[in-house]
């Protein structure tokens, strides 16, 4: 039962609160609402709407670092020129995601602390080595830590965040030159769709080799996965048809999905490998 | 006494105020609170955009919003666009073109629509079938098909175009 609902302005003023403990954050409500309506989850007895938080929102970029605030919603990212020209793959997986309705309410951080396997955000920012922003209050003022991102998803649902903290912000560093990256996610509607499996690469090519392999898969195991193994083994190879069948095989069994009401764990190894070629011919032709 | 919260904000263009529990849903706030039974709480999850409205400028769907989170902003519900005496150019449309079936859909599928072609209003890219049927993914009628839907929006963003 929710004995108090607040609504803080800032950073600074939300970290205190959540100190007090026994919150539910709401951002969005995307994820929230159903998940609460359907029983699968109750509320603390305090609820927290970090949605006046003026500071947690926006794009921006400084000395070679992007900061997208955690209110930004998938819309804003959608929209955001500087993404399109820069970072195309963050802009394809929000044009994947949900329908415009949930777009403009379904915020960046929710994305993130929603921890779903197949949630779309998490794999662009994977490929970017992106950070996020934590907050909390510690004896009279807002501490910050950042955590890699690719530690940050602890399992289906759960994150490293602590009772009382806010994610604030999520920062990557300006790609090298001759980074592409791909997003591909599969489901048979074209909108709507909670990922059957949905996959990033990105690298960069220079003199038919590839350097700086990132993978990150959705939907596939108890978290969105960097498919570490398989980057190591692309790493400094030449990009040709022996790598790409190497690939196809490290991918697959680097994968643990599950039969699910989307996909059995058999079509989700398949697409997997599927995609794995198909991001790799997509490099090879950039 | 379980928890209500006071919140202020704009109706279809007058201020109101009134106190909701803290998890009330924007969709259930209007339909009991202001008797406003245009928007539907149908899938109750965001897939059929029955509850579509407007809040500050971006629409979404009310039944995944809670109430209190409508404090100090702008909301447009279908009663606010026209009225039965004088439908906006959008309600026009769907009715020209015969674009309704049971009805269910149509007050969300019309506010989408509207933000569909508002969004795009000015851009020098000319909204086509395809961007139309993109921006009405996250609407469902169960009547019927889309074509005529696709049609009345079209006609929409002709006739703005020329005036
Ligand atoms: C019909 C439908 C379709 C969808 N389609 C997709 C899709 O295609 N792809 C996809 O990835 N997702 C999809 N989603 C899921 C959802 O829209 C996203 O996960 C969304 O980004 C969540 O953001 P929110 O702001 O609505 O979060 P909320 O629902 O407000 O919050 C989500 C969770 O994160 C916590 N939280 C929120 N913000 C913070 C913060 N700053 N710090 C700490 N904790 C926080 C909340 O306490 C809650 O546990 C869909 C959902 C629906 C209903």
């Amino acid at each position: 039962m929710i004995e108090n609902y607040s609504v803080p302005s800032s950073v600074a003023e939300a970290a205190q609160l959540l100190q007090q403990g026994d919150a539910t954050i709401v951002a969005g409500g995307t994820d929230l609402t159903p998940q609460t309506e359907a029983g699968a989850r109750t509320f603390a007895s305090h609820l927290v709407n970090i949605q006046r938080i003026e500071e947690m929102r926006g794009i921006s970029t400084s000395d070679g670092r992007f900061r997208i605030g955690g209110l930004t919603t998938v819309t804003e990212i959608l929209e955001s020129k500087i993404l399109a020209e820069e970072i195309p793959v963050l802009v394809e997986a929000a044009d994947h995601f949900a329908s415009p309705q949930i777009r403009n309410a379904a915020t960046l951080a929710g994305n993130l602390c929603n921890a779903s396997p197949a949630g779309d955000m998490c794999i662009p920012l994977l490929l970017l080595d992106a950070e996020v922003e934590l907050a909390s209050w510690v004896d009279g003022s807002v501490a910050i830590r950042s955590v890699p991102l690719a530690e940050f998803f602890t399992g289906p649902g759960k994150t490293v965040l602590q009772a009382g903290e806010l994610l604030v912000a999520v920062e990557f560093r300006q790609p090298a030159k001759g980074f592409t990256a791909s997003f591909q996610k599969s489901g048979p509607r074209p909108a709507l769709e909670i990922s059957t499996v949905s996959m990033g690469l990105a690298a960069v090519l220079q003199d038919g080799l590839l350097t700086g392999v990132r993978i990150a898969i959705g939907a596939v195991a108890p978290t969105p996965l960097r498919a570490t193994a398989t980057e190591s083994t692309l790493e400094g190879r030449a990009l040709d048809e022996n790598m790409i069948s190497s690939a196809v095989q490290s991918v697959q069994q680097e994968v643990s999905p599950i039969d699910d009401v989307r996909a059995s764990a058999w079509y989700r190894k398949h697409l997997t490998g599927v995609y794995i070629r198909r991001a790799l011919s997509h490099v090879a032709g950039n | 006494m379980s928890l209500e919260i006071e919140i202020g904000f704009t109706l279809n263009g007058r201020p109101v105020k009134v106190r909701v529990p803290p998890t009330m849903t924007a969709v259930s706030m209007l339909r009991e609170k202001f008797d406003l039974t245009g928007g539907k709480l149908a899938c109750g999850e965001g897939e059929c955009g029955a509850c579509t409205v407007k809040i500050d400028n971006r629409t979404i769907n009310s039944c995944l919003m809670f109430a209190v989170d409508c404090d100090g902003r702008e909301v447009q519900t279908i009663e606010g666009l026209g009225s039965v005496k004088g439908l906006e150019i959008m309600q026009q449309a769907f009715v020209e073109h015969g674009a309704i079936q049971c009805g269910y859909c149509m007050p969300g599928m019309i506010m989408q629509a509207r933000y569909v072609v508002d969004q795009n209003a000015g851009n020098e890219h000319k909204v086509t079938r395809d961007d139309i049927a993109r921006g009405l993914e996250g609407n469902v009628c169960r009547c019927s098909g889309y074509t005529k839907v696709v049609d009345a929006v079209a006609a929409v963003v002709l006739e703005e175009a020329s005036t």
